[in-house]
């Protein structure tokens, strides 16, 4: 497919002066599966004229495992490890999402020690996504990976409390319908206050990093921004419609797992470009700093799951139910319809980073192939769960 | 004045190489393979079956009910129940696996063969240093390669090991209770003894 | 925010010629959805994006859903003449329902924070007819879910401006996520076959020794 200037849509031509040096066709360069920045094997069709893009196509799909389908012939129980595979930086988030629709879907009541662990879980897998994200995204940027390593750095501490407690670092298969899999032991409980307690000094090392820094404000300022309008019509959810000025935050909205009984507020971008989506997310982990501190100290002692729930031979009543959690990317839902067996009869998960991709193509136009980069990875994608 | 901003962070990142010098936290390097660093308790990686004793047949305390096959969601585990039987660790003739596979390429450590097994006899292993040097055989580990004594289960988990055996301790004790209480009951059979040195 | 019957009363005086029904949600979730027919179906949407007391504005999620031909027995009390009394006795009827593909749109509102309202539409059959009008003119986020519907179930969406498979390789035919779907006829080598696999292992390679040495093992031997 050759496109030429003249067959652009009058409001996508460059501007005059530019147009007499370029009579020429734009050029397509397919940012390929194998890319050290795409987060994953993601590929964008871009349509060039010099360095902006005129038209980007993104393509999935190879990622693909036909999660869905293999939901269909596993019992509730066998697909939560495959859950953990989804995005595979936050399982315990993931897990969390499938036990609360399966939950929903059979009316199971969870007891509060495990709603509080289950919450302590949560907040530090954002805590973690949300570090390795900047890490990342100043990767692609060019910072040759130091800040990467600082904030992988902080993510092995976490990583090890995971161990410590389920048994595996990133595939933590650790909620169950109806509660928790391990209990907490107090020895854990210090261990994870004394790492939650030094964390805001890591997220002040990184502001003074990144926030003031003039390279990142001059590539990522004015560059690609959405409008509350565009964003809410697109289903965008997470820290990146957040950032457009939308408050809406699934914490809040469906208070979901206890978390009313926590005070912490949400932080709002103005302009809903890639320096507020930065920045959402460095205040976001400062509010989840005080919402560990809060979940450990009102922790009750008390049994961690339902004991009339069967692990085998679990089959949930006719019906359906759809239920929903704020994960570090956004709305992560899970859409059971169940007709009385030990197998879903459709398993559908509903991608946050999926469905924030919709407007790359919006965001990007205009830009040029550098702030391609900036601007995919500030979406925060991982292509588990864009293909599943 | 420009450049203020890379100025504090460089400042940051002198701190951090500084600082590495001096602060553990901050060289966070593990010079592996020369030092290791410690596993918690609870870490899983691949399956393995218990035996009692030293004898890894007669021990075995799989009975090959097939459930942990039924259950596993990659469908990893292939058992092929025997025609004969041997006694268990409280005298009772049961069934044991002829063959018992594991495929390993498949095996995602998911841990729900240790959950739903009803008879103690699946274990999660913490090795994980199993590289070999061909590609496909190596990844099927049969039964010999996969049964491992109780000894080996109390060095490497001591706390869930002592948890096991109270129970499997507890329960032969309630069976031969309940042989001895019967009206007109044989003497207990001489049963297997389960925590043999 | 107001109940289902509320809702469908309100639509059905704004858009007339609607025809909607309730479906309900046997499990404790009480999520119960309203089926909208394919014609109006858009002016439907319309009308409850653009309505101040609902104003649902976020499609949060599209799902499609394949449902096999079916048949529905049911039992039913009913007075009989048997031998010149009368009688109740139980007979059971047959209802043949065919199969459709439904796509199902759970639709939030971010301006009032309410939600869940579930909307879901049929294709009047599986075959050529299997087409749906696409509600992505009103809700942007439709645009890739719709897509995978497609890709994955060949609901074809009237409106869609760029309906192309989305997560599997272009020329791929079929569509994987039916239920009536047929794997291709390759195979590859697999050591632990379970069940209807082993059936067709067998015909690719020799079926494997049912022993693995195991009968050589001796009561009270060492293991090797």
């Amino acid at each position: 497919m050759s496109a030429t200037v003249e067959t652009l849509e009058a409001m996508e031509r460059p501007p005059v002066s530019m147009g007499s040096r370029l009579e020429g066709e734009l050029l397509e360069v397919s940012m390929g599966p194998q890319h050290p920045s795409t987060h994953g094997v993601f590929r964008m069709n871009v349509a060039l004229e010099g360095e902006i893009v005129r038209k980007l196509k993104p393509v999935f799909g190879y990622l693909h495992r036909n999660h869905e389908k293999i939901g269909e012939n596993t019992s509730y129980l066998g697909s939560m490890p495959y859950t953990d595979r989804l995005d595979y930086f936050c399982s315990m988030t993931n897990n969390w999402a499938y036990a609360l629709s399966v939950e929903k879907l059979a009316g199971i009541e969870v007891p509060e020690r495990a709603e509080y662990l289950r919450v302590i879980l949560a907040e530090l897998t954002r805590l973690q996504n949300h570090a390795s994200l900047l890490g990342f995204l100043l990767n692609d940027m060019g910072a040759w990976g130091t800040p990467l390593m600082y904030a992988f750095r902080e993510r092995e501490k976490i990583l090890d409390l995971f161990e410590s407690l389920s048994g595996s670092r990133m595939m933590c298969d650790y909620m169950r319908f109806g509660g928790c899999r391990v209990d907490a032991s107090p020895e854990w409980l210090d261990y994870a206050k004394k790492i939650v307690d030094r964390f805001p000094r890591f997220v002040d090392e990184l502001e003074q990093l990144i926030v003031g820094n003039e390279v990142v404000i001059a590539r990522t300022q004015n560059v690609g921004n959405v409008s509350a309008e565009l964003a809410v019509s697109a289903g965008i959810t997470g820290p990146m419609l957040r950032a457009c000025g939308v408050n809406y935050d699934l914490r809040k909205v469906d208070g979901y797992g206890f978390y009313p009984r926590f005070k912490f507020r949400i932080p709002l971008g103005e302009h809903g470009d890639t320096y507020d989506r930065l920045m959402m997310r460095l205040l976001e982990m400062r509010e989840s700093v005080g919402i560990l501190r809060q979940a450990f100290e009102q922790l009750p002692s008390g049994p961690i799951i339902n004991p009339k729930v069967k692990i085998r031979a679990f089959r949930p009543p006719v019906g359906e139910a759809y239920g929903r959690i704020e994960a570090p990317k956004g709305e992560l839902g899970f859409y059971l319809i169940s007709d009385g067996g030990p197998n879903p009869y459709r398993y559908r998960v509903r991608p946050p980073s999926f469905i924030n991709l919709t407007i790359l193509e919006d965001m990007c136009l205009g830009h040029t192939v550098a702030d391609v980069m900036v601007i995919l990875g500030s979406v925060d994608i991982v292509m588990g769960e864009v293909d599943r | 004045m420009i450049g203020t901003g890379i100025l504090k962070g460089m400042a940051v990142t002198a701190r951090n190489f500084v600082g590495s010098y001096f602060d553990k936290e901050r060289l966070v390097t593990v010079q592996y393979p020369e030092e290791r660093n410690p596993l918690p308790e609870n870490y899983r990686n691949f399956p393995f079956l218990i035996y009692d004793g030293d004898d890894a047949h007669a021990g075995l305390r799989c009975v090959a009910c097939k459930i942990c096959e039924k259950e596993c969601p990659p469908q990893c585990i292939y058992i092929v129940k025997s025609e004969d039987k041997k006694p268990d660790y409280m005298g009772k003739p049961q069934f044991y696996p002829k063959v018992f596979d594991i495929d390993v390429s498949v095996c995602m450590s998911c841990q729900i063969c240790v959950e739903v097994c009803p008879f103690e006899a699946i274990k999660m292993d913490k090795d994980f240093e199993l590289s070999t040097r061909e590609r496909f055989d190596a990844l099927l580990m049969r039964k010999d390669a996969l049964a491992k004594s109780n000894d080996y289960y109390r060095r490497i988990s001591p706390s869930d090991a002592r948890e096991v055996d109270a129970k499997l301790a507890a329960a032969a004790e309630a069976a031969a209770k309940k042989k001895a209480a019967a009206p007109g009951a044989m003497p207990p059979a001489a049963a297997v003894p389960v925590a043999s040195n | 925010m107001e109940a289902l019957e509320q809702i469908k009363a309100r639509v059905e005086a704004a858009v007339p010629a609607a025809k909607i029904e309730i479906v309900q949600n046997a499990s404790p979730s009480q999520q119960h959805s309203l089926m909208i027919d394919n014609e109006h179906a858009r002016d439907v949407a319309k009308w409850l994006r653009d309505d101040p007391a609902l104003r649902l504005d976020f499609c949060s999620d599209v799902t499609g859903v394949d449902w096999l031909d079916r048949t529905l027995k049911k039992t039913i009390k009913v007075k009989k003449v048997v031998d010149g009394e009368e009688k109740e006795v139980t007979e059971t009827t047959e209802e043949k329902i065919p199969g459709y593909i439904e796509a199902v749109y759970h639709l939030y509102s971010m301006t009032h924070k309410h939600g869940p309202v579930i909307i879901r539409m049929r294709t009047p059959d599986r075959g050529e007819n299997s087409r749906l009008p696409s509600l992505m003119p009103i809700w942007r986020s439709a645009e890739f879910q719709e897509r995978e519907i497609f890709d994955l179930y060949g609901v074809k969406f009237d409106g869609h401006p760029d309906l192309r498979r989305i997560l599997m390789w272009d020329e791929f035919e079929d569509y994987p996520m039916r239920k009536d779907y047929r794997e291709p006829d390759d195979y590859e080598y697999e050591p632990t076959p379970h069940d209807d696999v082993v059936e067709k292992a067998k015909r690719y390679y020799a079926s494997r020794p049912q022993s693995d040495g195991a009968e050589g093992i001796v009561e009270g031997a060492k293991p090797a």
